[in-house]
């Protein structure tokens, strides 16, 4: 099987800190590293891999920095990195950052399996894989939480939604986006390490993918961010003061008169 | 790329500095300076009084913003019931709609769909009902091709849809085929009526950042958002409105994913999103069995069970009852956070409750930022009493 993992390099937390004298985000200290959802797609490429054959390659668009990232899948046991680096590609908004990483794929047929994580922790939209799926025209399932089986150029998964799961079944080639209840990723071997140093990272930009810089990066992005701002929080909670019976009295008295219990 | 300094019209006063979000700016020798990851996001563009700062042309990618009119809301079903997302997001869209002074249709493909016409009592003006029984179960290559076929032909200005699963999974390759943009999980829409555009406004770095995005060259301008963001407007029996029914044909579009079983797993009977009182446990509950108390709380309340990541991450409650960012967003009229430290991520999902209510020992714990009222103290303590006094009173 020839399986495509598709990450993103991120900031190294969720948790961002501001600075409240100059209201910006605190960026000393933070680490750059695979969005934690990706981790998953990398492991369950791996483990098909390690099941069926075959060769897993991993893939990211991003500034000459995430080659780090790249390296780091291939320490957690990818085959083969591509880079996806150019100046035209900044900017990119899901269909163009989609679009760029179809373009990739497309080179790297043939190809039976792309998986993606759920979203990522940055930029949280999750629409990346489906509008890859689209361009490459090909099936895809969202949000799988655990992959079945896969025989006879079919593959069949289990997906969350609302209201519990669904099982499902697609043709391959497909794509899929998993969710972080499909595995537990492994840590790096000390194999893994030592190949990922010297693994080669060829770099694909423009030219490589002979793609129209005008549907790439800013250029190829229909949606533009006109207004960044922080979330306003003035809040002030009457805190229940005395013994405990005063304090759970007080608090059903005021659920009472608001009318809600 | 990123954004433009010219710095022959800087004087170096900083006031770009301390509004970019990202800490990028910096005044070296009297000129501004910027760092490697610039967003292109335009934060400092307006702090400048100078015009030393701009955004790169972008480069005119296809038509201009057309004739297209009218608001369209894909009315999301499941075995044939209208999820409650699609009247909210008809009644916000009832809204924005009045504003463009244009009309709000939904959309409706399924089968046999029930009380169809109460998609007009939350304020459509026509309803596109597709009925066939190869829609009954979603299946997203039939709904992708069919919205897209709809799109091109009836042109609509803004669609809108529920950031559920299926609205995730299938809206984004609609947006991919039709080459225009799609803002995810939107936490606001509105209109900016001289140019004519949708405003959407989503959360970014879990919610750490909000920002506003534009699609002013492609139309439809689209946009997810999640359930329970928007308020369900009161119904109006009276309103009148017009279902159109269309055909759907299946024969050459492509069906690749079949669904093969579909399981139901919230494990008790009210349902999360729609339950008017959440009671909800964290970490702080310390093992699997003392979810019991809160189910007993719950029951008291005739409220539903939540709970926040770390609870479904150590295997005391299943997934279907996360709330939060990569769970669920909920919107009930009162929500109790018992052992739950109010994590960004988790706020997400329930900050625009009425009344939020939190039990927990460590008062510097970030959920009483977010809280109506709260209780410093040991939820082991504090439940059992107020299950008490709410049975005795
Ligand atoms: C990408 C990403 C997505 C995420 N998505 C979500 C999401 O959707 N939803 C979500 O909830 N989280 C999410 N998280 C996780 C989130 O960051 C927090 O880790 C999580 O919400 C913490 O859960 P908690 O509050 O239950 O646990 P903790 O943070 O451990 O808090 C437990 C609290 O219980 C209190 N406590 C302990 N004992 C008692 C007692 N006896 N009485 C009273 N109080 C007590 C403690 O003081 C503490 O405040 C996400 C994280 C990431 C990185």
């Amino acid at each position: 099987m020839n399986i495509v993992v598709c990450l993103k390099q991120v900031p190294g937390t969720t948790e961002v800190k501001i600075d409240p004298q100059t209201n910006t985000l605190i960026r000393q200290g933070i680490e750059n590293i695979i969005n934690p959802f990706d981790t998953y797609a990398i492991e369950e490429g791996v483990r098909l891999r390690e099941k069926h054959g075959g060769k897993v390659t991993v893939i990211t668009m991003g500034p000459p920095q995430a080659e780090a990232a790249l390296r780091e899948a291939v320490s957690l046991g990818a085959d083969a990195a591509v880079l996806l680096s150019d100046r035209a590609f900044a900017g990119a908004d899901t269909w163009a950052t989609a679009y760029t990483l179809s373009r990739a794929v497309a080179k790297l047929q043939p190809c039976d399996l792309i998986i993606c994580g759920r979203q990522t922790i940055d930029g949280d939209t999750g629409q990346v894989g489906p509008e890859m799926a689209e361009m490459l025209q090909l099936p895809f399932i969202a949000y799988v939480s655990r992959i079945e089986e896969i025989a006879d150029g079919k593959l069949r998964v289990r997906r969350m939604v609302e209201e519990g799961h669904e099982v499902m079944e697609t043709t391959l080639p497909a794509v899929i986006t998993v969710s972080k209840e499909i595995n537990v990723p492994r840590l790096p071997s000390l194999r893994g390490i030592m190949k990922s140093k010297s693994a080669a990272i060829p770099v694909w930009g423009v030219r490589e993918l002979e793609v129209d810089e005008k549907m790439v990066g800013l250029a190829g992005s229909s949606t533009q961010v006109i207004k960044v701002f922080f979330p306003q929080r003035v809040h002030q909670a009457e805190m229940l003061e005395g013994d405990l019976d005063t304090r759970v009295d007080t608090l059903i008295d005021r659920l009472r008169s608001a009318r809600v219990c | 790329m990123e954004v433009n300094i010219d710095l022959a019209k800087c004087t170096g006063c900083g006031a770009c500095v301390p509004a970019c979000p990202f800490g990028l700016l910096e005044v070296v020798d009297d000129k501004v300076q910027l760092k490697e990851g610039c967003t292109l996001c335009g934060a400092c563009v307006d702090a400048c009084a100078f015009e030393a700062l701009s955004l790169p042309a972008v480069m005119e990618t296809g038509a201009a913003a057309d004739d297209s009119r009218g608001v369209w809301v894909f009315a999301e079903q499941r075995r044939g019931v209208l999820k409650n997302v699609a009247y909210e997001l008809l009644s916000r869209g009832r809204e924005l709609a009045d504003t463009l002074g244009t009309g709000l249709s939904a959309v409706c493909l399924g089968h046999e769909v029930r009380d169809v016409a109460s998609l007009i009592a939350y304020g459509a003006d026509k309803v596109y009902l597709v009925d066939s029984p190869d829609l009954a179960d979603n299946q997203e290559d039939f709904l992708t091709h069919k919205m897209v076929a709809m799109v091109r032909e009836l042109k609509p200005e803004i669609v809108i849809a529920g950031a559920t699963a299926l609205g995730r999974s299938f809206i984004p390759r609609v947006a991919a085929i039709l080459n225009t943009g799609l803002t995810a999980d939107c936490t606001g829409l509105d209109i900016d009526t001289g140019k004519r555009l949708l405003l959407q406004t989503r959360p970014t770095f879990g919610g750490n950042i909000m920002a506003t995005i534009i699609c002013p060259n492609k139309r439809p301008q689209m946009a997810t958002v999640r359930p329970r963001v928007f308020k369900k407007a009161a119904p109006d029996a009276g309103r009148r409105g017009e279902i159109v029914k269309l055909d759907f044909r299946k024969e050459g579009v492509i069906a690749r994913v079949k669904l093969l079983d579909s399981v139901d797993e919230v494990t008790e009977t009210v349902k999360l999103e729609d339950a008017d009182i959440i009671v909800s446990g964290g970490r702080g509950l310390g093992k699997a069995e003392n979810f019991k108390l809160l189910a007993e709380l719950a029951d008291v309340l005739g409220a539903a069970l939540g709970s926040s990541r770390a609870a479904v991450d150590e295997g005391w409650i299943p997934y279907s009852h996360q709330v939060g960012q990569t769970g669920k967003t909920v919107c009930p009229r009162l929500y109790i956070a018992c052992g739950i430290s109010g994590a960004i991520q988790h706020l997400a999902g329930m900050q625009t409750s009425d009344i939020i209510v939190a039990i927990n020992d460590d008062p510097n714990a970030p959920i009483f930022q977010v809280a109506t009222y709260g209780i410093v103290g040991d939820l082991f303590k504090v439940v059992p009493r107020l299950i008490e006094k709410l049975k005795n009173g």
